[in-house]
């Protein structure tokens, strides 16, 4: 009953978000943004409420929803860490970093530790190339990432 | 005989009038201007490899092995993209080009399955033949690693995730995502040739997967099943279940479907006399290589366990059937009817033509009512659906049959789409009106329901009018009211193609205060503001079509609201080009033939009143005989005439009258009371519960012929296999004929075709050799018009000038009351057919168990009536069970079903109301009332009954030695 409830409630607030963006062009890719950012994930039940407001077939929106590496089909953790597995960045240890993050937060990548502290994501080019190794924290670029900086990130996310 | 080839050009044709000329490997070609230069090379019989590319979508350019050269430019682009242009010189074959073809292929086949011997597509496989076109001799990357064809890795056997199972879910067709080259021609197929848009690509890069909805079961997703997909697939990833079990087919035919009024051409595709595969035409004009569900895969009842196979006779239809030879079953109906004939005078017997049948065959059928029975008691099936058409196309315009082809609506800025539901009824036609309103084309729907139209992915009506059951002559006068009094009318078009007197005298009708959208909104239940909306839009849009289906026709208004369609065509001047005009959507595959072909009882073939002196002589001479000047019984009046007494036998060709007429009881109290009912048919229908004899019939498949689809296209039948029960229903009517004494001797169809011609002035020159030369053509089609005429009053109307007709609102009789509340009104769905007895007999019945009512969510609250509940529907005629769908596709106070199953004989509860012209019943408004059930009525356990008594065979004949 109270799983009905939620998903009531996630349906309404999606209809409302959905309803305040639709009418932007090329809607589809905003309603998405605006899904993830209230619920932190798309909840795949939304998918059918977009198609149905955009007129577009639910094929479509899971076509383009499953592109994007960027939206969620469930909840990351509290805080999402993001290396960068480009040339660049691999070129200047950034394999060795990553696998250290990995060792240090306990998670494979797209995974999320089980404290829920933090979810691990491989990306590929921040744009950052001349300050490789690059990483991003929760929005925010990281450059010339080294072990020391990992280690304060490790005991942060868990703070 | 050898397959029907057919060549890819891999793009689509350009329409531009400007023409280019280029050079591809040396050779000149000149093609319209936006042609693609793979195009402009398949043309000079270059064949460029490819992948993604096929003519039926747009070019894509993915797939990244059509690269060519071309002088003067850099790099290699994809031929398929790259539009040809004035002196082009571009070379196809180079080393550097082999050398990429050769790589890319290198990639496909690393993450392929190499299981060509045993792979259903083996012999039809583009992924085969581009290997063996660029040369492919050597995978240098291996199959071991990342791949999607593996369930489990052959090294630690580590399952692989990125492998899928096959979906087998659809009954049709089987995906099999381990083959899938991801080319989207797919997925492409679905959006811009079907329209569903069920399909997409998931994932990015390598994770790219086919996906039907949202990563679901083909079954489960918005697919439709045409096969459009299937046919699209360059692979073995979307095969037809028949092409596994049966193998690749060797010859191919091409035929017309017998399912709708689209009438859409086919190849059948043959292993011997199998049938492997149904693959739509791309010459085919009706259907331009598309198809629907039922078109392409529904043909199992061909061969279903159900078919009759052996002529069959009782004395009284409580007793079993006797099996007989052919011989027996022809005297023995020979004898009956010359004995009733004799009894009770020679109009006590009649006959029913089919519309599921030839041209041909329903020729012979009323020929044989007048020339043997010496009456003119025939009528045909039409009478319960289009009839009104007929008679209100031919006091407007002067010919009673829809202005336009198919093609036409590709030029259409407006359509209107009145009591018709496309994307079911005719889905065909549906995809191609979709594709139009997709490139901008303004919708205006005028149905009671909301039908998919209304709303789907890239499509919106502009306007729904959902008007109340009934009311189609007052909406569609008040649309004219608006366009009339706010001066829309196209005044130069109606001073030079019309009577401008008569248009006045109309005008000033339709301007009268009681047609205003304002008063027609009390009676309709559509706001004002629609109907002005509507008719402006349409007035105003540029070229303007209305497409209209059995909610214009079966009303006891149809032939009102069908020529109040005339008028509002007329007087916006949207009539006689392409893009414009009156579009009746016909339901059966020959409904127009067998109206061409005199199947009323007051026609002689080519719509010519029996009480011509001139056109009776024509068949008295031909046929030795004196006729009936009089008009003979339609069909209700011999049902009347049998409770009577005075009308006591009836040849029944390819009609299920029992299931599909109006009032199922008086249907078969009509049919019980006569004492020889012969029935022609496929299957012991429902009707044949009451027949003495039984006549096994034959399918599309099995014999030679013609339809004649909604456009009038005249299209050829092809027999691919021998008729199981062993005759083609056309020799079965000339034996019959015969044993009366008659001397026919047709040997093949043809010959009856030229009889046709000969005696009917629109089919002066049809024959088969035009047929086989044309592919099809459009009547009339006779000296003036060699080659038929796709549009319709072109420069002036077939009667002389347009007929603007008063078209007063009167309501039916039918209404509702305290007793019956709601009304219902009936239709169809895309998978089943008609009365079902094909589509019932197929897999289809996967989509479609059972007819539901569809009521509105309110109706259902105020009765207590929960989804998928049982509920009684009561008329005032009887009543019947089924099950209730809560949905607000339908208004308050509106109920909706359909009529495909027999247990719940919709028909039982609509009344024998009927248009007033043409008698055509009014299935489409009745008054019911809805009460939560328990099960089936007594009527439905007793109709059970009598049903299964009805179809006992006791005496099988003994094989033939």
């Amino acid at each position: 009953m109270e799983m009905q409830t939620a998903s009531t409630d996630i349906a309404a607030r999606a209809i409302e978000i959905i309803d305040q963006l639709k009418s932007a062009e090329g809607p589809l890719l905003p309603i998405l943004h605006g899904l993830q950012e209230e619920f932190g994930y798309v909840p795949p039940e939304t998918l059918p409420l977009v198609a149905n407001a955009l007129n577009i077939s639910r094929a479509e929106v899971h076509g383009v929803f499953t592109f994007y590496h960027d939206y969620r089909d469930h909840p990351a953790g509290r805080h999402v860490l993001k290396i960068c597995r480009a040339e660049a960045c691999q070129s200047m240890g950034g394999d060795r970093l990553a696998e250290r993050a990995s060792e240090l937060l306990g998670v494979n990548w797209h995974e999320t530790s089980a404290d829920g502290a933090v979810t691990l994501e491989p990306v590929y080019c921040l744009g950052l190339c001349a300050c490789a190794p690059a990483a991003m924290l929760d929005g925010e670029v990281i450059g010339r990432l080294d072990d020391e900086q990992l280690q304060e990130i490790a005991t942060e996310v868990r703070l | 005989m050898s397959l029907v080839n057919e060549i890819d050009y891999g793009t689509p044709a350009s329409r531009s009038e400007r023409m280019v000329t280029l050079t591809v490997d040396g050779m000149e070609v000149t093609v319209p201007e936006g042609t693609s230069i793979m195009r402009a090379a398949m043309e000079a019989g270059i064949q460029v490899p490819k992948l993604c590319a096929t003519d039926m979508v747009d070019a894509f350019g993915s797939c990244r092995l059509c690269l060519v050269e071309i002088e003067g430019r850099n790099g290699t682009p994809s031929s398929c993209t790259t539009p040809a242009m004035e002196g082009l010189v571009v070379r196809t074959q180079t080393n550097r080009l082999k050398d990429i073809r050769r790589g890319v292929m290198e990639l496909y086949i690393s993450d392929h399955p190499l299981d060509c011997l045993t792979c259903a597509a083996n012999g039809d496989c583009e992924l085969q033949d581009m290997a063996g076109a660029v040369g492919l001799r050597d995978v240098r990357y291996g199959y071991e690693g990342e791949n999607h064809v593996f369930p489990a890795a052959k090294t630690d056997g580590a399952l692989n995730a990125r492998w899928l199972p096959k979906d087998e879910s659809n009954p049709y067709f089987t995906y099999d995502p381990s083959k899938c080259i991801v080319c989207s021609r797919c997925v492409r197929a679905c959006e811009e040739v079907q329209g569903t848009f069920a399909l997409t690509i998931e994932g990015r890069g390598f994770n790219s997967r086919v996906s039907p909805g949202m990563h679901e079961a083909f079954i489960a997703s918005e697919c439709v099943s045409c096969g459009a997909c299937v046919q699209a697939c360059p692979t073995a990833t979307l095969t037809e279940k028949s092409v596994i079990e049966i193998g690749q087919p060797e010859h191919s035919k091409v035929t017309t479907c017998a399912y709708c009024g689209v009438g859409c051409s086919f190849k059948a595709e043959m292993r011997g006399e199998e049938l492997v595969r149904m693959v739509p035409f791309k010459d085919g004009k009706a259907n331009r290589g598309h198809s629907c569900v039922k078109g392409r895969f529904a043909y199992g009842y061909a061969t279903h366990k159900d078919r009759i196979l052996n002529p069959m006779i009782r004395e009284k239809i409580t007793d079993p059937w006797r099996e007989v030879t052919w011989e027996e079953a022809y005297k023995h109906v020979a004898s009956e009817f010359r004995r009733i004939q004799y009894q009770y005078g020679r109009n006590s017997i009649g006959g029913i033509t089919s519309s599921r049948c030839t041209n041909e065959e329903t020729f012979l059928v009323q020929k044989l009512v007048r020339q043997g029975f010496g009456n003119n008691n025939v009528d045909t099936c039409a009478r319960v659906c289009h009839s009104p058409t007929g008679y209100g196309l031919k006091t407007t315009f002067g010919t009673s049959a829809g202005t336009q082809d198919f093609d036409s609506v590709e030029h259409t800025d407006v359509v209107i789409v009145i009591g018709a539901n496309p994307t079911d009824g005719h889905p065909v036609f549906g995809s191609r009106l979709k594709k139009r309103l997709r490139q901008g084309a303004k919708l205006i729907v005028i149905d009671p329901r909301r039908i998919d139209l209304v709303r789907t992915p890239h499509v919106e009506a502009a306007y729904h009018l959902p008007l109340k059951p009934g009311t189609n002559v007052a909406v569609v006068t008040s649309l004219a009211h608006v366009i009339v009094t706010e001066g829309l009318f196209d005044e130069a078009f109606i001073r030079e193609r019309c009577d401008w007197d008569e248009f006045q005298d109309w005008a000033s009708f339709v301007s009268l205060p009681e047609h205003s959208p304002e008063t027609v909104e009390k009676l309709s239940g559509v706001s004002a503001d629609l109907i002005r909306g509507a008719a402006r839009l349409f007035a105003t849009s540029g070229n303007g079509a209305i497409y209209y289906g059995l909610g214009v026709t079966e009303h006891s208004q149809g032939s009102t609201t069908v020529m109040a369609i005339a008028n509002l065509a007329m007087a916006t001047g949207n009539i006689g080009r392409p893009g414009v005009g009156v579009n009746p959507l016909r339901g059966q595959n020959n409904v127009q033939g067998s109206c061409d072909m005199g199947s009323f009882p007051h026609e002689l073939p080519g719509y010519r009143h029996i009480s011509d002196d001139a056109t009776r002589d024509i068949f008295e001479k031909l046929w030795g005989v004196t006729l009936q000047d009089e008009p003979g019984l339609r069909i209700p009046n011999m049902l009347d005439a049998a409770v009577d007494g005075t009308f006591r036998g009836i040849y029944i060709q390819g009609e299920d009258i029992l299931q599909s007429d109006p009032d199922t009881r008086h249907v078969a109290a009509g049919l019980a009371a006569m004492e020889c009912v012969v029935v022609h048919d496929l299957f012991l229908n429902e009707t044949a519960n009451y027949a003495h004899v039984f006549l096994p019939g034959s399918t599309f498949l099995e014999k030679d012929g013609t339809f004649t689809n909604a456009e009038r296209r005249i299209n050829r039948v092809r027999k691919v296999m021998s008729p199981k029960n062993g005759y083609a229903d056309w020799e079965v009517t000339q034996n019959l004929a015969n044993a009366m004494g008659l001397g026919w001797n047709y040997t093949h169809p043809s010959e009856i075709m030229d009889e046709i011609a000969a005696t009917t002035p629109s089919f002066a020159g049809v024959t088969y050799a035009l047929l086989e030369r044309e592919g099809s053509v459009q009547w009339p089609c006779n000296e003036k018009a060699p080659l038929g005429t796709p549009v319709m009053h072109i420069g002036g109307f077939v009667r002389g000038k347009g007929k603007f007709i008063r078209t007063e609102y009167v309501a039916t009789d039918e209404k509702t009351g305290p007793r019956f509340p709601l009304l219902l009104t009936t239709g169809r769905i895309l998978s089943q057919y008609n009365v079902g007895a094909q589509t019932r007999r197929t897999a289809n019945v996967v989509w479609h168990e059972e007819d539901l009512l569809e009521i509105h969510p309110h109706d259902a609250e105020n009765r207590g009536i929960r989804d998928g509940d049982w509920v009684k529907l009561a008329s005032r005629s009887g009543e019947t069970t089924l099950r209730a769908k809560v949905t607000d596709r339908v208004s308050p106070g509106v109920v909706y079903t359909t009529f495909h199953h027999p247990a719940t004989q919709a028909n039982v509860v609509t009344t024998d109301f009927s248009d007033w012209a043409t008698n055509c019943p009014e299935y489409k408004v009745t008054a019911v009332q809805i009460a939560p059930s328990n099960g089936p009525t007594e009527w439905q356990v007793e109709y059970e009954d009598q049903a299964k008594q009805s179809r006992r065979i006791s005496a099988k004949l003994e094989a033939a030695e």
